[in-house]
């Protein structure tokens, strides 16, 4: 197990790389530190001299890939690449443009974010794959159809308008939950109480239909029936035969986001005004601060990539026959 | 000559123009073989599917008569010998609906007010000051008591609309029958029972109930909107009803070229790895697993965020504010296009990993076909229902993909009509009292009658071309 594990870490290596040199071709070499200095000192102060002494203040002041003018391991060492890039990979993100810790800045905010993401992410499984299982309890009948009809419509609307329509009803018209904000401690409860709630229903509509197609591929096979005919309930053989073989499937679609919900959601976030990784990236495109933005896209492909390991690993954890060496 | 309009084809059109002809091309191609036949005919069998494809059919012509884009003549431009046109670039579903376009009031209005939303001071000739609500310039202008004429006018004008609309709806049918009789060489009245009674293969009564309810609710909406603003006006004034339905094509735009720009490259590094094998194969997984493993919205956000750097930079390339908005808009569709061909990459790998044992490909390599030729002759027609599956699975989600990046500031240009920038307007207005509620409303109703049908059709295709459910479904 350790072994495979250290050797999906090693294998993550040259697709971090990758991603790496992805992000810096993209705000770099589009996006001149002569631009950035630019955008920074605004369109009056634009002074040859001024934009040598920003880019000297945020270290912007090297060549971007390989210094010719430095000497030994310096050459590659002492550019904007090695210093702004390559250093994410220690996880040090540098200075945003305000000159706050991103790294101190993302340990603080990734609570609130964990705050609505976790329980979005496990109630809506459990809400959802018992939703597919009764609709398979009740297939090829008018309640399956409907409900899969009710699943393909709930799936046609826009993310946004149950964030914008909840908002409303609860926030607004029924005065249950302060429209938006956050606090720390317990008193966090009512402020995540609703984008929680919203999160599940927008997922229920794709999430129920996945699942249901996942038990319905299952239900045809041979256990089942062996299962009915000792006599179990259906009730039985569904929930708890159905979906023990259905887990892999599960799995695969499920523990690869576990990783990712540090990040957050990007639109509940700032519909909900909660201070987390999410509003801390949205805030960053507004203001046009590249280097949160660099660390964020780097962070998520790091969590992306754990999430694939996790999820090899949990496969070993519902299938004894898979086995990873 | 002097044209009175200068045509104008904008980028965007010029790929839906070529998209229409591809979809010709390739009705023509399966036309002609039979062998193709009978998953299609699984899908016009399909109810939900036709009906599907009547709504998603009225969403697709109003887009193409938008992609018909000219510049008008302008007419009082003295002494200049040459014709001069206008700068703002119109399109034909403009000049359809120009009392749409045209009629613009000071700002909001609810729908079918006669009034304005906000209160201004009016100067009485007294000398006094009052707090009213204003008249509106043009929606329900002709309504001496609004209060009391309003509800029977909208009345009367609803039933006189439906009146062609039922006309209209009984040609059809009576066309469509009598088509259909002709090709059968049948007698038309045995026709139309057989479709009365839901007897046909293919669910004509179905089809012909939704185009009779979309007539019934097209008419009356057309007559009602010279009269009123049926959806309410924005915060410029704006007709509602005609932004959401420019917005139209903007959906549609994001929803299908994102999927062709993608398409030529997913194929041919998708058929490439799994043929080909080897470190070929390697550098293609490692790529698309590259990509794949940055969070797709944030890729999306990276890459908007340098191209409009790149567009701040370059202002001289893009010299109309409808040329400028259109680029965006194409960009957009690349970029969303370079996040999500991987997903398709990696099913087109997998299947031509399971096509290249088969034995008619040994067959073919054994009698010494070209590599490229058994490529393009025997894996890729064979791995064509995967690309269809997956680009109308797809179409939904980018639609969906569109309002929410525009919230985040990364969609379509400001300048252009979308239903995201629609929806980003009006939030800012909810704290209002009362709520200006039109402009949602308007934006999510319209979004969720493309993406509904959207879906279904897309769950009927893939039942009938997914070779794993089979035709006995």
């Amino acid at each position: 197990m350790i072994a495979y594990i250290t050797r999906r870490a090693l294998y993550a290596i040259p697709i971090l790389i990758g991603v790496n040199l992805l992000t810096f071709a993209l705000f770099f070499m589009v996006n001149t530190p002569d631009d950035m200095a630019r955008i920074h000192l605004g369109v009056k102060r634009v002074t040859p001299a001024a934009i040598i002494a920003w880019k000297r203040e945020n270290g912007y002041d090297k060549p971007l890939l390989w210094n010719a003018a430095a000497h030994g391991a310096a050459k590659l060492t002492d550019t904007i690449f090695f210093e702004k890039s390559a250093s994410m990979f220690v996880f040090r993100f540098g200075r945003s443009d305000d000159g706050r810790d991103i790294g101190r800045d993302i340990r603080t905010r990734m609570w609130p974010s964990l705050a609505i993401a976790l329980p979005v992410f496990v109630v809506g499984l459990a809400v959802n794959i018992t939703f597919a299982l009764l609709l398979v309890f009740f297939r090829s009948t008018y309640l399956d159809f409907w409900g899969v009809v009710l699943c393909v419509a709930m799936m046609s609307i826009s993310s946004l308008f149950y964030i914008i329509a909840g908002q409303y009803l609860v926030g607004k018209m029924w005065r249950l939950v302060p429209i938006s904000g956050y606090a720390g401690g317990l008193e966090a409860v009512k402020f995540v109480m609703l984008p929680v709630a919203i999160g599940i229903i927008s997922g229920i509509g794709s999430g129920t239909r996945w699942y249901r197609t996942i038990f319905l591929e299952e239900i045809a096979k041979d256990y089942v029936r062996t299962a009915r005919a000792k006599g179990l309930s259906e009730l039985r053989v569904l929930f708890c035969h159905v979906l023990k073989n259905g887990m892999i499937p599960i799995l695969t679609g499920a523990v690869v986001v576990i990783p990712l919900l540090f990040m957050g959601s990007l639109i509940m976030e700032s519909f909900f005004g909660i201070p987390g990784l999410g509003s801390y990236t949205i805030d960053a495109i507004h203001s046009q601060d590249f280097a949160v933005v660099r660390a964020m896209v780097f962070l998520g492909s790091v969590l992306y990539i754990a999430g694939l390991v996790l999820t090899d690993i949990s496969y070993t954890l519902v299938d004894p026959r898979i086995r990873l060496a | 000559m002097t044209l009175p309009f200068e045509p104008v084809v904008l980028r965007t059109d010029a790929l839906i123009y070529l998209l229409l002809a591809g979809l010709l091309v390739l009705g023509r191609y399966i036309r002609r073989r039979e062998h193709l036949h009978p998953p299609w005919r699984r899908l016009a069998r399909s109810r939900p599917a036709m009906i599907s494809l009547v709504v998603l059919s009225a969403y697709a012509a109003i887009g193409l008569l938008d992609s018909l884009h000219y510049r008008p003549l302008l007419n009082h431009v003295n002494g200049a010998s040459a014709p001069v046109y206008s700068a703002r670039v119109l399109s034909v579903f403009d000049a359809l609906v120009t009392p749409l376009r045209r009629r613009v009031e000071t700002t909001y209005s609810a729908p079918f007010a006669a009034y304005s939303y906000a209160k201004v001071t009016r100067h009485l000739p007294g000398g006094q000051t009052v707090r009213m609500f204003p008249r509106l310039k043009y929606g329900g202008a002709f309504l001496k008591h609004p209060a009391a004429e309003a509800w029977p006018d909208i009345m009367a004008t609803t039933a006189r609309a439906l009146i062609p609309a039922i006309w209209l709806w009984a040609g059809l049918a009576a066309a469509i029958a009598a088509g259909l009789a002709r090709r059968e060489r049948r007698r038309f009245i045995a026709v139309g029972r057989e479709i009365w009674r839901n007897q046909r293969a293919v669910p004509w009564r179905a089809i012909l109930l939704t185009v009779g309810v979309l007539l019934l609710f097209a008419f009356p909406a057309a007559a009602l909107s010279v009269k009123y603003h049926i959806l309410g006006t924005d915060k410029v004034g704006q007709d509602v009803f005609y932004l959401a339905l420019k917005s139209i094509r903007t959906g549609l735009v994001i929803g299908t070229l994102t999927t062709m720009v993608m398409l030529p490259l997913a194929l041919l590094l998708g058929i490439t790895a799994g043929y080909f094998r080897g470190w070929v194969d390697d550098a293609i997984q490692y790529l698309y697993t590259t990509l794949n493993s940055i969070p797709g919205v944030l890729l999306i956000v990276a890459a908007v965020l340098m191209m409009q750097v790149y567009m701040g930079k370059n202002p001289a390339l893009f010299d109309t504010v409808a040329v400028r908005a259109d680029m965006r808009l194409l960009f957009l569709c690349i970029i969303l296009g370079m996040t999500s061909w991987t997903g398709l990459c990696r099913l087109l790998r997998g299947e031509t990993l399971k096509l290249r044992e088969m034995e008619y490909i040994q067959a073919a390599e054994a009698f010494g076909v070209h590599r490229w030729r058994i490529l393009t002759r025997h894996i890729l027609p064979n791995v064509m229902h995967i690309v269809l599956i997956t680009v109308v699975m797809d179409f939904s989600g980018l639609v969906l993909a569109e309002a929410v990046l525009s919230y985040v500031g990364v969609g379509v240009d400001p300048s252009m009509q979308s239903w995201g920038n629609m929806i980003n307007s009006a939030r800012l207005e909810m704290a209002r009292e009362p709520m200006v509620w039109w402009q949602l409303a308007a934006a999510f109703l319209f979004m969720f009658g493309l993406v509904l049908p959207a879906n279904l059709f897309a769950d009927a295709l893939r039942d009938a071309f997914d070779p794993r459910i089979g035709p006995q479904r």
